[in-house]
């Protein structure tokens, strides 16, 4: 029944997501950016609003903000302004929030699957904290206002509304993060906010072209809470239409405790913003100077990573994302490719997402070679100066201890030339070696018995398989 | 001591310079006569033998004389002054203390100045007769029942009533130099951005500028040199290119003056019209050229003006919550404390342009009237920008009518803003302009052998002209000869 | 014409509080000023670009170096109420 309600409807899905950046200082003050500091110690006159104060913009906000522009591929406009939207409330210190609106700073990008509308520039609220009953006035709740946040950098990115389920719109939003991450331009912790991602979310009957009316989900903290939110946002609209009734266009607010989506009261009684040019702020007009600042600087971005490992490098599809989406792992694997000369790629890739992390697991507290130390053992096992299996035991040493790739192979010197040890089981046993020429496959035991005799059981057997195989021609 | 009272800002440093007087002689005399204020001009004032400035940074001593020498001045309490109560006129920053100074004030502590007081004005620098002061209104010290003119009437008043030897204001709309006209003393609004509005409370961002008000254009020079600079805490600051000099010219041969009909015929006072024409005749006389001219668009600067401004005022004035500062009505629920405070703190007019401004950016009429405004401004920066290529300056009576009494235009909002009809077309095109004292005249319909009232006299000239202003203001001056004092 | 219901309407938008009073006045006095005002609706403008800034100015940057902030005793010096270190307000969810 519920399957059959699903079929007929189509969700589609856009995301809002809020940036906070990691620059020094505010938006539009010399105030220094924390997080989880006594509240109120890093304020002055301009992020209080006290009179007379005037906004002046930060450098590396807008080159930040031109970087992810860069990265997503969009176009920056030549000219933008700040606009005022204005609106009352205890976390917005001037009545107004400095932000873009007609011309935002870009727009007209793409990531992966999803077109992005727009990206634009704007200052955070401070913090609100709802502390009950005041005792002071009947049946009446305080707040505390903290103004540590008020003013940090924000680059707000809106997506085209190109998703069609929730699963997707994870997927997605992780991307933004891990791209947003290897540009270095934010924390990107949903927990602590500097990463916030609201979905605007409308069904439509399966097949029809106009939008249905959209709610905004917003405070799922999580990507796990976003999946949720969107899944039971989608599954209440549904219902809701398949019994007769009409979505409303609301704000929805996501509760991680109970996944449940509240409406939030609206913040106006009734929504206008009134927006107006900023007089106190001039026009941004990015040159050619700083948008090349923002692009020659990008480095490479996950999904341009994903697509030339899988490409290019010939990785697995799960290898080229995992590396790809890890900036450390992907900088890591670079490095190793660059000392592991004449090892394949898929080869590296696969010691380096298998073996290191399992190395790394099972190590109690074990930490990861050098790079180049890693590749150089990446490169006895590849020409077989050792075997696959002791390669993973020296691997589980140097995790553990650290130690020399080549010196540590001394300890299993029999098998350094395993591929001798293998000429002389097949010189030793020439009646099999024939059968197994012959493709009479069986017969191979008394060869690998032979290697592991000499090699005392050190020898990884699916590895003197391969190899006896490989020089038998079978 | 009334010796010192009668030497100009420059002339006073001269004896200073010359070591006839001292810094704090000076400034004593002046706080001495300054506690004689019965013009309601001062809000805060300094005692005699305060020293320095409470709370002013570099406002003591320093190496040797310094270009303001420690002469006092009358500081408008639109600018924030750190420890020092600034309300810009207004109940809702009653007690307020700023934990900063503006610029402006900082420029001229720096320089050596002296705050002697921080002077009454409309409240939020909303009115053209100071009488919407939230701490009562001041009164003009040629007629005691007239107002001094506004918003930057008490500086006005003070600098005219003898109270302080120059003074600081703002303007908007004609904020100093139509009390300036109405109280007989020079007012100048530089070219927008020429002086950081940082810490000076804002009205209406896009036009706000500060400016002097002084006894003569040279005062207005020198203090002009001082405050105008490029601010980093001002992103739309400039400062003058190549800073302001100190008049010399005593003659206008070879410049063009511009007389727009839409500014100097229709809705000026017979007796204003009379000194302005006179005025005209005395520049023709030193040797400029008077040509009519015309800006079409400027008959519609109120209309602009009465949208932009309030529109820009109404985001402005909306920090003021009962949330970070000011004081606060106690109520349960966040709306009502907010409306409350706000209803309890702002007066009418104040209350009336929060209104308009509100109504002008609200959904679905922001086009017909902010959009539409800023176009008309456009307009008028081009009329302007037109006639300055035929002209070196425009001129025009400052306002049009002399100093009107108490309480003729309170219950007439759109009269009183017609007061700004001849000053309001400049700061719109953010172009600097200047008034001068150009004698005096009956009000219209004044008893006959009733007192007569200053008149002004404005020359405009396009942005970062300020030393060209000055000079023909000094020579134009000198050819007046304006000695009128009101009586003490 | 701005009707009492508009005068509420931004009156609300503004958080002023009118006493009934008010609300005439503002009511008479609003329309009297946009009549004047409306003349200008009359003008013919649609080629003509609406200024946004007077001065030319364009990029002007701050460079990313921090500067001292309050104390927090001078930040919360003129709140009117003052708490733990805080601004309290009547709760927005009350
Ligand atoms: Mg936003
Ligand atoms: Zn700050």
């Amino acid at each position: 029944m519920a399957e059959a309600a699903s079929a007929r409807w189509e969700p589609v899905i856009g995301l809002e997501i809020h940036v906070q950046l990691r620059t020094r200082t505010k938006m539009f003050c010399g105030c220094a950016l924390s997080f989880g500091d006594e509240p109120n110690v890093h304020t002055c006159p301009v992020c209080l609003g006290h009179p007379g104060t005037l906004p002046t913009a930060n450098e590396q906000a807008i080159h930040y903000a031109l970087q992810i522009a860069a990265a997503l591929g969009c176009e920056v406009a030549p000219r933008s302004i700040f606009h005022r939207k204005n609106y009352f409330y205890p976390d917005l210190p001037k009545g107004y929030q400095i932000s873009q609106y007609d011309i935002p700073l870009a727009s007209g990008g793409r990531l992966g699957d999803v077109r992005v509308h727009r990206v634009h520039l704007e200052e955070d609220a401070a913090k609100l904290t709802h502390v009950g009953e005041s005792g002071r006035i009947h049946g009446s709740g305080a707040s505390l206002v903290d103004f540590n946040r008020g003013g940090t950098p924000l680059v707000e990115i809106v997506t085209e509304p190109d998703l069609r389920d929730a699963a997707a719109a994870r997927e997605w939003a992780q991307l933004l993060r891990t791209t947003l991450r290897r540009l270095g331009v934010s924390d990107v912790n949903m927990e602590e906010g500097s990463l916030r991602v609201d979905a605007n979310v409308s069904v439509r009957p399966a097949g029809e072209e106009e939008l249905g009316t959209k709610a905004e989900l917003k405070n799922m903290n999580s990507f796990r809470f976003l999946e949720r939110g969107i899944n039971a946002e989608i599954a209440r609209q549904v219902e809701l239409l398949e019994g007769g009734g009409k979505v409303e266009q609301e704000t929805l607010h996501f509760d991680p405790r109970s996944g449940a989506l509240t409406p939030l009261r609206s913040k106006e009684y009734a929504h206008d913003y009134r927006y107006f040019p900023e007089p106190d702020l001039v026009p941004l007009a990015p040159t050619a100077e700083m948008i090349s600042a923002a692009t020659e600087s990008l480095p490479e971005l996950p999904e341009a990573r994903r697509e030339r490992y899988r490409d290019e490098l010939g990785l697995p599809e799960a290898a080229a994302i995992q590396l790809a989406n890890d900036a450390a792992a992907g900088d890591y694997f670079e490095r190793v490719l660059a000392h592991a000369e004449g090892v394949e790629a898929k080869v590296a890739a696969n010691w380096l997402t298998n073996e290191l992390t399992a190395a790394v697991r099972e190590a109690e507290d074990g930490s990861e070679p050098e790079p180049e130390v890693f590749a150089r053992l990446v490169v006895m096992v590849a020409t077989g100066k050792v075997s696959h299996a002791v390669g993973k035991q020296i691997l589980g040493t140097i995790v553990a201890e650290g130690g020399d790739p080549e010196e540590l192979a001394a300890g299993f010197e029999s098998d350094t030339d395993i591929g001798e040890i293998v000429d002389r089981a097949i010189a030793a046993e020439p009646e099999a070696a024939e059968k197994v020429r012959a493709g009479e496959m069986r017969a191979i035991g008394p060869l690998v018995g032979a290697v592991m005799k000499e090699t005392r059981g050190a020898a990884d057997g699916g590895e003197v398989t391969r190899l006896i195989r490989e020089k038998l021609g079978a | 001591m009334s010796e010192i009272l009668e030497l100009t800002a420059a002339g006073a440093l001269e004896k200073i310079g010359a070591g006839e007087l001292s810094g704090d002689e000076v400034f004593d005399a002046w706080a001495q006569a300054a506690s004689g204020d019965d013009l309601g001009a001062y809000l805060w004032r300094a005692e005699p033998g305060d020293r320095p400035a409470p709370g002013l940074a570099g406002g003591d001593g320093g190496d040797g004389p310094r270009e303001l020498g420690g002469l006092p001045i009358a500081v408008k309490d639109i600018f924030c002054t750190e420890g020092i109560e600034t309300t810009a006129g207004s109940r809702i920053l009653e007690g307020y203390r700023p934990p900063y100074t503006s610029t402006a004030v900082r420029r001229l502590a720096e320089a050596g100045a002296r705050v002697l007081g921080k002077t009454n004005m409309d409240e939020f620098a909303m009115g053209s007769s100071n009488e919407n002061s939230g701490y009562g209104e001041v009164r003009n010290p040629w007629d005691r029942e007239r107002v001094p003119g506004g918003s930057s009437g008490g500086s006005a008043a003070a600098v005219a009533g003898g109270l302080a030897p120059w003074a600081i204001g703002t303007d908007t709309g004609g904020s100093i130099r139509q009390p300036a006209a109405l109280c007989g003393i020079v007012g100048m609004k530089p070219t927008y951005g020429a002086v950081s509005r940082y810490g000076m409370i804002a009205f209406a961002s896009s036009l706000d500028q500060c400016g002097p008000l002084t006894r003569d254009v040279t005062d207005a020079a020198l203090l002009l040199r001082v405050l105008e600079g490029r601010d980093p805490c001002d992103s739309t600051s400039t400062g003058i290119e190549g800073g302001v000099e100190l008049p010399t010219r005593e003659d206008l041969s070879g410049l063009r003056f511009g007389v727009p009909r839409e500014l100097a015929e229709e809705g000026i006072e017979p007796g204003v019209r009379a000194v302005f024409e006179r005025t005209v005749a005395l520049v023709e006389e030193l040797g400029g050229e008077v040509t009519e001219t015309a800006l079409p668009h400027a008959p519609h600067g109120i209309s602009a003006y009465y949208v932009i401004a309030p529109a820009e005022a109404s985001a402005n004035l909306a920090r003021y919550d009962g949330v970070r500062f000011g004081p606060r009505a106690e109520a349960g629920d966040l709306t009502a404390m907010y409306e409350r405070t706000r209803a309890a703190g702002f007066g009418p007019e104040v209350k009336r342009r929060i209104m308009l401004g509100t109504y002008a950016l609200s959904s679905g009429y922001y086009d017909a009237y902010y959009g539409q405004a800023q176009r008309v401004r456009t307009k008028i920066a081009d009329d302007f920008r037109a006639a300055f290529e035929s002209f070196d300056f425009v001129i025009t009576p400052t306002s049009p009518t002399v100093a009107f009494e108490l309480g003729e235009r309170t219950d007439d909002p759109l009269a009183m803003y017609l007061s700004d009809y001849c000053t309001v077309p400049m700061p719109l095109a953010g172009i600097p302009a200047i008034s001068i004292p150009a004698g005096l005249a009956a009000p219209e319909g004044g008893a006959e052998g009733g007192v007569e009232l200053p008149v002004g006299f404005q020359i405009a000239g396009p942005a970062y002209s300020e030393t060209r202003i000055l000079d023909a203001a000094h020579a134009l001056e000198r050819a007046i000869g304006f000695d009128a004092r009101p009586a003490r | 014409m701005i009707d009492r219901d508009q005068v509420l309407h931004v009156a609300r938008l503004a958080r002023l509080e009118l006493s009934e009073d008010e609300v005439e006045r503002m009511s008479g006095e609003l329309s009297g000023i946009l009549d004047h005002v409306d003349k200008i609706a009359e003008l013919d403008l649609s080629d003509t670009e609406p200024t946004d800034h007077v001065v030319a100015l364009e990029n002007v940057l701050r460079p990313d170096e921090p500067r001292p902030s309050l104390p927090r005793e001078r930040a919360l010096e003129s709140a009117p109420d003052p708490d733990d270190g805080a601004f309290r307000v009547p709760s927005p969810q009350a």
